[in-house]
């Protein structure tokens, strides 16, 4: 497996933004009520993290240390802008669902995170493909929880009728903000067992990757890493 | 490891109380109002309470098989939660949504959180108030001599008249259980003679409930309106029923006053001010999360012990 292959795989499943390393949950909880609106805000984070993950990358050699979080945030408010225009413009009817949450991309952390810790440290392509694995994970996340909570919350999917209301009553509860914590808690349980078997099969998902530093003590992710120096 | 390795230190306190027994005692105390939300809503009341049950007893049986855990239906427990949960709901609701609100009660509040003695809220009234949000249009119609009415609650908030003599009898319309004053009183003295429930909790509830109706209720003092505001609704059968879970109410005598104190103020606020007639569950179950935090300001001091400010005087 190659570097780029192996960066699309870690972000789709080994470090999976929604159910392993739990970054972004306000727009997960929050827009996830129907497929189609989980679907337009992956996507939508997917573009501005790729961009921001090539230009970040790009100018990773000019940004003087002691200021790249705001020279990251300009970089990534710009693009989110820019994001969000496009959508009013072509997708009008997305934009007005996902309302606050398109300009709230800018603090995603998903975004930051991989531009302090990716971007900001690997030449570009790799950059570019990391940014496209976290994206796709988060898409993959939040339409899989759109998913469910449509189909129990409206009997729907992508605002298709699958579930005739003659016999089904929509369990509104889904829909609504408890829903969201319900199906996320029962998701990542379910990832934490498939996590659980694939560790005795001898094959670890999480392995380390992702350690620049090895400074475990002011690491993030030092909670759930496989690969921690004995002390 | 046998339990005669688990001894702590003396002194020991010998007692007949066990889980399963003290259950008992509570579903004797149900026994009265389950009989009369029986006699008053009919034969479907006795179904939805009898699979409410049974949904319960076999969420709990089944998960506990699924982890290989040792099995707890002997202790009653999930008895009195599902009997608990039946007495919550209306008479007509669908008996499929019944065993929902039965397994969201003992798999997701009690047995996730590790079972019971564990649970951070009252299973039963969680469940109601999933139900309550799930399917709302079910959950607020209430039937009665197969006339759909206002609860005497939801009469009384658009300033309608309301028969007090019925709601204390409990001829009203509601959830099973909770119509009739009268019962549940003869339940609560039940409990208080077998010394399971103390007075404390229900107590200091009513009391600032009635408090807070005589200061906001908006009426100055209207004993009938007073009266109908305690008869009504899932007061009563909260105060002695529900709020005094022993797992989900604080252990310290100050604990119990201050948690009573917080009942009867957000029973109050939900009922005045908030979007339905009726707000004892939520009450509770938010009242619930509070109980580590008050328990956390109420410990006693121990024997011999100065305060921490005295010390150096």
């Amino acid at each position: 497996m190659n570097k780029y292959t192996e960066r699309l795989i870690n972000g789709l499943i080994k470090e999976n933004p929604t159910f392993v390393l739990m970054l972004g949950m306000c727009p997960t909880l929050a827009v996830t009520t129907s497929a189609m609106n989980g679907l337009g805000m992956g996507l939508s984070t997917t573009l501005v993290l790729v961009f921001s993950n090539l230009l970040i990358s790009l100018f990773r050699k000019v940004i003087p240390d002691g200021v790249r979080m705001p020279a990251f945030i300009v970089i990534v408010a710009s693009l989110v802008t820019v994001v969000e225009f496009l959508m009013k413009a072509y997708t009008p009817d997305l934009a007005v669902q996902l309302g606050v949450y398109i300009p709230l991309i800018v603090v995603n952390c998903i975004i930051l995170g991989r531009a302090e810790s990716y971007a900001s440290k690997n030449p570009v392509l790799p950059s570019i493909f990391d940014g496209i694995g976290m994206g796709l994970g988060f898409t993959f996340g939040l339409t899989s929880i759109g998913i469910i909570r449509e189909i129990l919350g409206a009997g729907q999917i992508f605002g298709a009728q699958i579930l005739s209301l003659e016999w089904f009553t929509p369990v509104t509860i889904f829909v609504m903000a408890p829903g969201a914590f319900l199906v996320l808690a029962f998701l990542v349980a379910i990832m934490n067992i498939v996590r659980e078997k694939m560790d005795a099969k001898g094959k670890p998902l999480a392995a380390p990757s992702g350690c620049l530093t090895g400074d475990c003590a002011s690491c993030s992710q030092s909670a759930m890493c496989t690969g921690k120096k004995s002390e | 490891m046998s339990d005669l390795y688990n001894v702590s230190s003396s002194p020991h306190v010998r007692s007949k109380d066990t889980s399963s027994r003290i259950m008992l005692y509570v579903i004797l105390a149900l026994l009265p109002t389950t009989c009369f939300g029986i006699w008053n809503f009919g034969y479907r009341a006795l179904i939805l309470i009898l699979v409410t049950i049974a949904s319960c007893v076999a969420s709990e049986w089944v998960f506990e098989k699924i982890v290989h855990k040792k099995s707890t239906i002997n202790d009653f427990s999930a008895v009195v939660t599902g009997l608990l949960l039946a007495l919550n709901l209306p008479a007509t609701l669908p008996w499929w949504e019944a065993v929902i609100g039965g397994v969201f009660a003992i798999v997701i509040v009690k047995m996730m959180f590790g079972g019971l003695g564990q649970n951070f809220m009252n299973p039963a009234l969680g469940a109601r108030c999933f139900l309550l949000i799930a399917f709302a249009a079910d959950m607020v119609k209430f039937e009665i001599d197969a006339y759909t009415g206002a609860t005497p609650l939801a009469a009384m908030r658009n300033n309608e008249a309301v028969n007090t003599m019925d709601m204390l009898i409990g001829k009203t319309a509601g959830t099973i259980g909770e119509t009739s004053a009268i019962a549940i009183l003869i339940g609560a003295v039940i409990l208080i003679l077998f010394g399971v429930i103390d007075l404390k909790i229900p107590g200091t509830y009513i009391v600032t409930f009635v408090i807070f109706i005589l200061i906001f209720g908006g009426r100055g003092f209207d004993p009938q309106y007073i009266t109908a505001q305690l008869c009504g609704g899932g007061l009563m059968l909260g105060a002695f029923f529900m709020a005094t879970d022993y797992v989900t109410s604080p252990i310290t005598p100050i604990g119990k006053i201050l948690f009573g104190i917080c009942l009867g103020v957000l029973t109050g606020v939900f009922r005045m001010y908030g979007a339905n007639a009726e707000g004892v569950s939520f009450a509770i179950i938010l009242s619930n999360l509070l109980v580590p935090m008050i328990e956390k300001i109420t410990v006693p001091r121990a024997f011999g012990l100065v305060k921490e400010g005295k010390k150096h005087e």
